[in-house]
C-alpha cells in the first residue's frame, strides 16, 4: 500500500464526512432547538437532488441546478414547518416520529409520482469533470475536492452565524429555554420556521452535490437519514461543533474501515475469507464506532450532558 | 392498483364463461414497486401484464414488497392463506427470494420466478413447484468472464455487493474466467459512493474491471469512473446496463461491454413484436426485466392451455415444456427447472437521444446453469 493511496483515501473520507455535516446541520439545529425529532430529513435531500436534476436538464447548467436544490428544499422546509411541524414541537417523540415518517412516504410517492421510478440524469459540470494532480502523485476527483471545499465555507459561514450574529444569538437562547425568549419578545414560531428552513436547504444542497456523482432516485435520502442520525448522536444532539466531528470521524473511518480492514485480514487469513470478514466488519466499523463513544460519553462528544 | 386489478379480473370472470374447467388461475405477484429499485419491478409487473392483455384465464393480484424481505414473507402469507393464490411470481431481489420461496413450494404452490436465481434454489435446495424464468445468478457473469478471456484480459479487478447474488456474480466470473485477480471487493448492499473502491482499482495495476452492481449502485459507480479518469475496459452483467438506468448514466456507459440474455435488437418474431408492443403499450421503451415479465406471463399462458392448475403433476409437466414463443429464441428447462439459453455480449451505443444496447457477440451457447448436478428431484 502506497502513502498516496492512503492519502487518497483520506481525502475520501474527508468528502464524505464534510457531506455528512450538511446533512447532520440541519437535523442537529431543529433538534437542539426545537426538540424535534425530524425522519423526513432524507426527505429534503432527495427534494434537493431532484430538483437539481429536473432544472440542470431543462436548462442546461448544473449551477442553476445547485441553486434550484436549496431554493426548493427551503421552500419544501418552510411548507412542511407551517403546516405540520409547527403542530408537532409539544407532542412527544413517537408522534413526531410517526408524522414525520408519514411525511417520508409522502414525498417518496410524490416523487415517484412527478417524475416517474426510474433514475434521473444528472452530471457534474464539464469545468469540473476529470482530476486535478496533487502532490506524491494524487490523482483527485475536481468535483470532489469541490465538495469538500464547499462544506469547509458552509461549516465556517454556520459556525459565524451561530456565534456572531443577532440570530444566532436567538437560536442558542431559544436552545436553552424557549419560553424566556418567547417572553422576551421574540417571534419564536419565525425563529422556529428560519431553522428549519435553513436546515432544509443545507439538506437539498447536500443531495444536489452528491446526486451528480451518484444516483437521483426514489428513496436516495433514507441511507443518509440513518448516518445523519448516527453523527448526530456521536457528536452531541444540538451542537453544531459536534456534526462537524462526528461527520467527519464518520466518513474517514467509514472509508478508512472498507479499505484497511480486507487488507488487514489478509495477513493472517486466506484472500476469500479475508474480503468476506473485512467486509462484513467495515459495514460494521460507524456503528461501533457509536457505540464507543457512547460508552466514553453516553450524551455524545459535545452533548449536553446537564439535559 | 391491486383493487383495480382484482375487480377487472372479476368483472372479465362473470362476463365471459370460462374457457375449460379448471384451466385458470389465480396469480400472487409480489414485486418492488415504490422505493429504491422499483423501476425493476415496475418493469417485470408490465411486461407480465402486457403479455397477460386479453387473456381471462388468468387473475393477478399485485403487491409491494418495498424490496424488504419481512414485507415479501408477510404478503406472500396474505396471498397463499386468504387470497387464495396458485401461483406466485414477481420476486426482483435474491434475498427476498431466499425468504419467500422455499416456504411457499412447500406448501404446494408454483413459484415462476421472474428475475432472482440464487445457487440455492439451484442446486440442493431446488423444487419441482420452483420454476425460473430468467436465469440463474451466475450466468450473466459467466458470460461475462469468458468474454474477458476472449479480448484477452489478465489482471481483472472484480467487485460486488455483499449479498446472495453478488456472491453468485464473482463466482460465475471466476468460473470461466482464466486470468489473475488484481482485486475483489465485496461491497455494502446499496452503497453509491464508491470513491475508495475506484482508489484501490486505480492502484492495482489491473488491465480490465469486472462489476456487478444492480440498480442505483452502478448508476454512481460508472458515473464516479468515468470521473476518476482511468482508463479500463469494463464488463459487467445487464443489470447496470438495462433501459432504465442508462438514461441515468449517460454518455458515461458508452462502449461499456454487458451481458445479457435478452437484448432489444434480437430479431426473432416474439422479440419484435414484444418491443413494439411494450413501446405502445407504455411509452419506453423495454428492458431486459420487462421481457422476463413477459416470458413468465406467456410460459405461465402456454401451460394453462395444455394442463389445468388442479392437475398439478400435468401442469408441472406443461411447464416444463416451456412451449412457448420466448423473446430471446430458444428457450427449454434444465433438469433443476432452470433455463437453458444463449447468453449474448452487448454494447452500449447511442440510438439518436437515447442511451440502448446492441449485440457484439454470442458470450456462451446454450448456458446451463453449473447446479443442474447438485439437484436431486
Amino acid at each position: 500500500m502506497s502513502i498516496s493511496l492512503f492519502l487518497e483515501q483520506v481525502l475520501n473520507g474527508l468528502q464524505f464526512g464534510v457531506m455528512l455535516f450538511l446533512m447532520s446541520a440541519g437535523l442537529t439545529l431543529v433538534f437542539g432547538v426545537m426538540g424535534l425529532i425530524n425522519l423526513a430529513h432524507g426527505s429534503l435531500y432527495m427534494i434537493g437532488a431532484f430538483s437539481a436534476a429536473a432544472i440542470a436538464s431543462w436548462t442546461g447548467s448544473f449551477w442553476l441546478g445547485l441553486v434550484a436544490s436549496l431554493m426548493a428544499a427551503a421552500i419544501a422546509g418552510v411548507i412542511v414547518e407551517i403546516v405540520i411541524i409547527r403542530r408537532l414541537y409539544k407532542r412527544d417523540h413517537l408522534d413526531q416520529v410517526l408524522a414525520t415518517f408519514a411525511l417520508i412516504l409522502l414525498f417518496s410517492e410524490a416523487m415517484r409520482w412527478i417524475f416517474g421510478a426510474f433514475p434521473l440524469f444528472l452530471d457534474v459540470p464539464d469545468i469540473l469533470s476529470g482530476t486535478l494532480s496533487l502532490p506524491l502523485g494524487i490523482e483527485y476527483s475536481k468535483y470532489r475536492m469541490m465538495i469538500i471545499v464547499v462544506g469547509i465555507l458552509i461549516a465556517i459561514g454556520l459556525f459565524a452565524l451561530i456565534s456572531r450574529t443577532r440570530l444566532g444569538v436567538r437560536i442558542r437562547a431559544g436552545e436553552s429555554d424557549r419560553e424566556m425568549i418567547a417572553a422576551l419578545g421574540v417571534d419564536i414560531s419565525k425563529l422556529y420556521t428560519l431553522v428549519f428552513a435553513l436546515g432544509a436547504a443545507l439538506a437539498g444542497l447536500a443531495g444536489a452535490m452528491v446526486g451528480a456523482i451518484q444516483s437521483v432516485e426514489v428513496g436516495m435520502g433514507e441511507p443518509v437519514l440513518i448516518l445523519a442520525f448516527v453523527v448526530i448522536v456521536i457528536g452531541g444532539i444540538g451542537s453544531i461543533k459536534g456534526a462537524l466531528i462526528g461527520a467527519i470521524l464518520v466518513g474517514l473511518t467509514d472509508t478508512l474501515g472498507r479499505f484497511l480492514l480486507p487488507s488487514f485480514f489478509k495477513i493472517f487469513l486466506s484472500p476469500s475469507s479475508a474480503t468476506d470478514i473485512g467486509s462484513a466488519l467495515a459495514s460494521m466499523m460507524i456503528y461501533i464506532l457509536m457505540a464507543a463513544v457512547l460508552i466514553w460519553k453516553p450524551s455524545g462528544l459535545f452533548g449536553n450532558s446537564a439535559k | 392498483m391491486k383493487k383495480l386489478i382484482s375487480m377487472f379480473a372479476l368483472s372479465a370472470v362473470i362476463a365471459l364463461p370460462a374457457f375449460a374447467d379448471g384451466h385458470k388461475a389465480k396469480v400472487g405477484m409480489i414485486t418492488t414497486l415504490s422505493g429504491g429499485g422499483s423501476g425493476l419491478g415496475i418493469d417485470v409487473r408490465d411486461g407480465f401484464l402486457l403479455a397477460l392483455k386479453g387473456n381471462n384465464n388468468i387473475e393477478v393480484v399485485i403487491e409491494d414488497d418495498q424490496r424488504k424481505p419481512d414485507i415479501a414473507v408477510q404478503l406472500a402469507d396474505k396471498m397463499i392463506q386468504s387470497e387464495k393464490v396458485d401461483i406466485l411470481t414477481g420476486i426482483i431481489w435474491s434475498n427476498l427470494a431466499m425468504a419467500v420461496v422455499p416456504a411457499a413450494v412447500n406448501q404446494g404452490k408454483i413459484y415462476l420466478s421472474p428475475n432472482a436465481g440464487p445457487s440455492a434454489l439451484a442446486g440442493a435446495g431446488c423444487h419441482e413447484n420452483y420454476f425460473n424464468v430468467a436465469w440463474q445468478n451466475d450466468n450473466l457473469h459467466e458470460a461475462a468472464g469468458g468474454y474477458a478471456n476472449s479480448e484477452g484480459y489478465k489482471n481483472s479487478f472484480i467487485m460486488a455487493p455483499n449479498y446472495p447474488a453478488g456472491k453468485d456474480a464473482l463466482t460465475g466470473y471466476k468460473r470461466f474466467y482464466e486470468g489473475e485477480l488484481a482485486g475483489e471487493i465485496y461491497t455494502k448492499l446499496g452503497q453509491k459512493d464508491y470513491a475508495a473502491e475506484i482508489a484501490q482499482i486505480r492502484a492495482s495495476g489491473a488491465d480490465s474491471v469486472f462489476f456487478f452492481l444492480p440498480g442505483g449502485m452502478g448508476i454512481g459507480f460508472m458515473k464516479q469512473f468515468a470521473q476518476s479518469g482511468i482508463d479500463l475496459p469494463v464488463v459487467g452483467p445487464a443489470f447496470s446496463f438495462d433501459q432504465g438506468i442508462l438514461q441515468a448514466v449517460g454518455a458515461a456507459a458508452m462502449g461499456v461491454k454487458n451481458t445479457s440474455q435478452w437484448s432489444k435488437d434480437l430479431t426473432n418474431d416474439a422479440n419484435v413484436k414484444f418491443v413494439a408492443d411494450f413501446q405502445a403499450e407504455y411509452g419506453r421503451l423495454p428492458s431486459l426485466y420487462a421481457s422476463q415479465g413477459y416470458d413468465t406471463a406467456n410460459l405461465l399462458a402456454s401451460a394453462l392451455d395444455s394442463a389445468g392448475i388442479n392437475d398439478q403433476d400435468a401442469f408441472r409437466s406443461a411447464l416444463k415444456k416451456a412451449d412457448f414463443a420466448s423473446t430471446r429464441g430458444d428457450f427449454s428447462f434444465d433438469t433443476n427447472n432452470h433455463p437453458i439459453q444463449d447468453i449474448y455480449v452487448r454494447e452500449v451505443i447511442k440510438e439518436g437521444d437515447v442511451f440502448t444496447n446492441k449485440i457484439i457477440a454470442t458470450g456462451l451457447k446454450s448456458r446451463s446453469n453449473a447446479y443442474v448436478d447438485e439437484c436431486k428431484m
